[in-house]
């Protein structure tokens, strides 16, 4: 597969060309949510999120990026254990380390006796540390969708397997089609389609968003995440728009099946099990958690932690942004505040979030004037 | 002797030993082999004088070590500033129990490094710190570079020129710390850019080297200084196979990786043609591209780049540290 032709000039405009045809026809702005915040990514990075825009097709970002839903009461746990339990490390993932919660992030925190916070790259590198420092107890952070879930997954069955007595989990697992649902139900935004993460529907396939059509009429299609790939994910959309059909297309062939990975899904199960979950932003939305199956490895259990949330900060709006029902720029705090250097919220902190996207690609400066 | 021990650094006859049997005997240079508390050059006319501190981890690493980088350092900072390398001081500050024949072979790589470029090293300091004060080792060079041309204005129009690949030094130095679960041969870019000196009877109006921050931190520094808008073109600009991976890999915009070898230009666009040429006969000049122009769609004082698939958008100056210790 030769990936530049995925990016390239050439293919880019003649799918914009097929875009300006199929508006041509639905005459009115089309609004698309961009589920998976790797898609916000490709299109602010490529510069096609204005350019679609300029023509008539809106791409909100969705609740798909898993540092920013990850609630307050999570992190307020984690930072329980940096700095009230001696002899633990902490580990987890770098964006989720450097989440503000009360001023301070997990990274700044002193840690108590003997205690420190570690940023890991993989989930096994949690099992790894715990199995280098036997006199310690290693609690993993462990956050995700369903793309990182079947990893986390294995740390999980191979602790148990070694009967490991010193890795403990904090999970905060989250399913991506429940929200989608909440937002549909909730009537709160306008859409006219969406565009279905392609990492995460590598595992769960296309099926568990056929509700959207059949329940709600929606169309989608299921996209990669190079600029061509995107593109395609937007014209299917706009063909179903002007056919007045609705279904789940899959446009991201050469990695995403109806069915997933079976496999991938079946470890999953033997790890965790189905439970309400609170999202940042949404609240408790019923069945969109993972749990642990042994609750001998969960840390809130064993140590006493509680995991829900207080009200978070009033005024930032990383909760509105993550439902799509505002843009970063409506936040009285995005680009004031809050930026990257001095981040308020989880969204202006993660990678895949929408305030730093928006932030680091200048759609502030671009809005209204290309 | 196999370690560095800290009555090395006490001032003593031990010290003059070391200095005398390691450093100077590895170095080996008249300046040096006086010994004198200063070294006496005779220079005159307009000078530039620069220095750089090196604290990289790992200090070997594929394609360098912390001696060829801040030899090259400095001497790029020269280069980039339109004076000819000349002199260069070394200070080094040595982590007690440091391997001798390790800091040899640092040293031989600078002697390497300054001799290739006709730079010469005439004065010095050693330092040894307790175990656990430093890591392993610390440089400081500076250096003293021989003024030669009065830039021209820079002027829209003018094009943006980069001399090899970049980001290669970032990418080695991620790969060589064993951070991540990735090999490859991939060779840190770190060299001496003095065969880019006569790119200044070119016409070349300003250069810099693309070091921390990568190639949109040195462009927002120029859009800024001079208040013009620059304008680059994403598929124009060379990177490695290596670079492009890792960079995918690892979700980093591959706009904020450091080179160590490779610089950006701003020329008239009548010269392009001449320079590329040279370049293209250089071995630090074989990717050259040209990447830009000066004017375009953004106001003074903005860098805007023409992504890969025609779409537009700011290029703004890296916030946050990418990898700390790289240089």
């Amino acid at each position: 597969m030769e990936f530049s032709l995925l990016r390239q000039k050439k293919s880019v405009e003649l799918l914009l060309q097929k875009v300006d045809s199929l508006l041509e026809s639905i005459g009115r702005e089309v609004r698309i949510m961009e589920v998976c915040g790797t898609h916000t990514m490709t299109a602010y990075r490529s510069g096609l999120g204005h350019v679609l825009r300029k023509k008539g097709v809106r791409l909100i970002s969705g609740p798909g990026c898993p540092v920013c839903i990850t609630p307050e009461g999570v992190l307020l746990a984690a930072a329980k254990v940096v700095e009230e339990m001696e002899n633990t490390i902490l580990v987890s993932f770098g964006d989720m380390l450097r989440v503000p919660v009360d001023g301070k992030s997990l990274l700044t925190l002193v840690p108590a006796q003997n205690s420190s916070v570690k940023v890991i790259y993989a989930p096994e590198e949690a099992l790894k540390t715990a199995e280098l420092n036997p006199d310690r107890r290693v609690v993993f952070l462990a956050t995700g969708f369903e793309t990182t879930i079947p990893s986390i997954a294995w740390v999980v069955l191979e602790a148990q397997r070694k009967n490991m007595k010193n890795l403990f989990f904090i999970t905060s697992l989250r399913l991506v089609p429940p929200p989608l649902r909440a937002i549909l139900c909730s009537g709160d935004v306008n859409l006219d389609g969406f565009i279905y993460p392609g990492h995460v529907s590598v595992i769960i396939g296309s099926r568990p968003y056929e509700f959207i059509p059949e329940e709600f009429g929606v169309p989608g299609a299921v996209a990669g995440f190079e600029p061509v790939d995107l593109l395609l994910g937007v014209i299917s959309v706009l063909q179903q728009i002007c056919a007045g059909e609705a279904k789940v297309d899959i446009v991201y062939t050469r990695a995403v099946q109806p069915e997933g990975n079976p496999a991938a899904r079946k470890i999953m199960d033997t790890a965790f099990e189905c439970a309400d979950a609170e999202w940042r932003g949404f609240g408790v939305i019923p069945r969109s958690g993972l749990v642990l199956r042994n609750k001998v490895l969960d840390a809130s259990r064993e140590f006493g932690l509680e995991l829900s949330s207080r009200k978070a900060h009033e005024a930032c709006r990383c909760g509105d942004v993550v439902k799509g029902s505002i843009e970063p720029e409506e936040c009285p705090l995005f680009a004031r505040t809050c930026a990257p250097e001095s981040p308020q919220g989880p969204c202006m902190v993660s990678v895949e979030g929408s305030c730093l996207i928006h932030y680091k690609y200048g759609s502030v400066r671009w809005t209204g004037s290309a | 002797m196999d370690r560095v021990s800290l009555s090395v650094g006490s001032g003593g006859k031990l010290m003059r030993d070391f200095v005398k049997e390691v450093i100077v005997e590895t170095l080996g240079n008249p300046y040096l082999e006086q010994f004198g508390d200063s070294a006496h050059v005779n220079l005159s006319g307009d000078l530039c004088f620069t220095t750089d501190s090196f604290v990289v981890r790992p200090i070997f690493f594929p394609g360098g070590d912390i001696g060829k980088l801040a030899v090259s350092g400095t001497i790029n900072d020269l280069v980039v500033a339109g004076a000819r390398p000349l002199f260069l001081s070394l200070s080094l500050i040595i982590e007690e129990g440091f391997f001798v024949h390790d800091l040899k072979n640092i040293l031989s790589s600078v002697r390497a490094t300054s001799s290739s470029a006709d730079v010469l090293v005439v004065t010095g300091d050693t330092k040894v710190v307790p175990k656990g004060d430093a890591d392993q080792l610390y440089i400081n060079t500076a250096g003293i570079g021989q003024k030669l041309v009065e830039p021209g204005n820079i002027r829209e129009g003018d094009v943006l020129i980069v001399t090899d690949c970049v980001g290669d030094h970032s990418v080695a130095i991620m790969v060589a710390r064993g951070e991540f679960d990735f090999w490859g041969d991939v060779q840190s870019d770190c060299r001496p850019l003095h065969s880019l000196l006569p790119l200044w009877d070119m016409g070349v109006k300003w250069m810099r080297d693309i070091t921390r921050g990568g190639l949109a931190t040195v462009l927002c520094e120029l859009a800024e200084e001079k208040h013009i808008p620059v304008e680059v073109w994403e598929r124009d600009v060379p990177f490695s196979p290596a670079v492009n991976a890792l960079a995918e890999i690892l979700g980093i915009d591959s706009f904020y990786l450091a080179s160590e070898g490779s610089a950006v230009l701003v020329a008239p666009q009548d010269k392009t043609d001449e320079i590329i040429a040279f370049l293209h006969g250089i071995p630090e000049g074989r990717h050259a591209s040209v990447i830009g122009r000066i004017g375009g769609k953004g106001k003074p004082g903005e860098v805007v780049l023409e992504t890969a698939s025609g779409g537009l958008r700011y290029l703004e100056p890296l916030t946050g540290e990418l990898l700390p210790r790289i240089c």
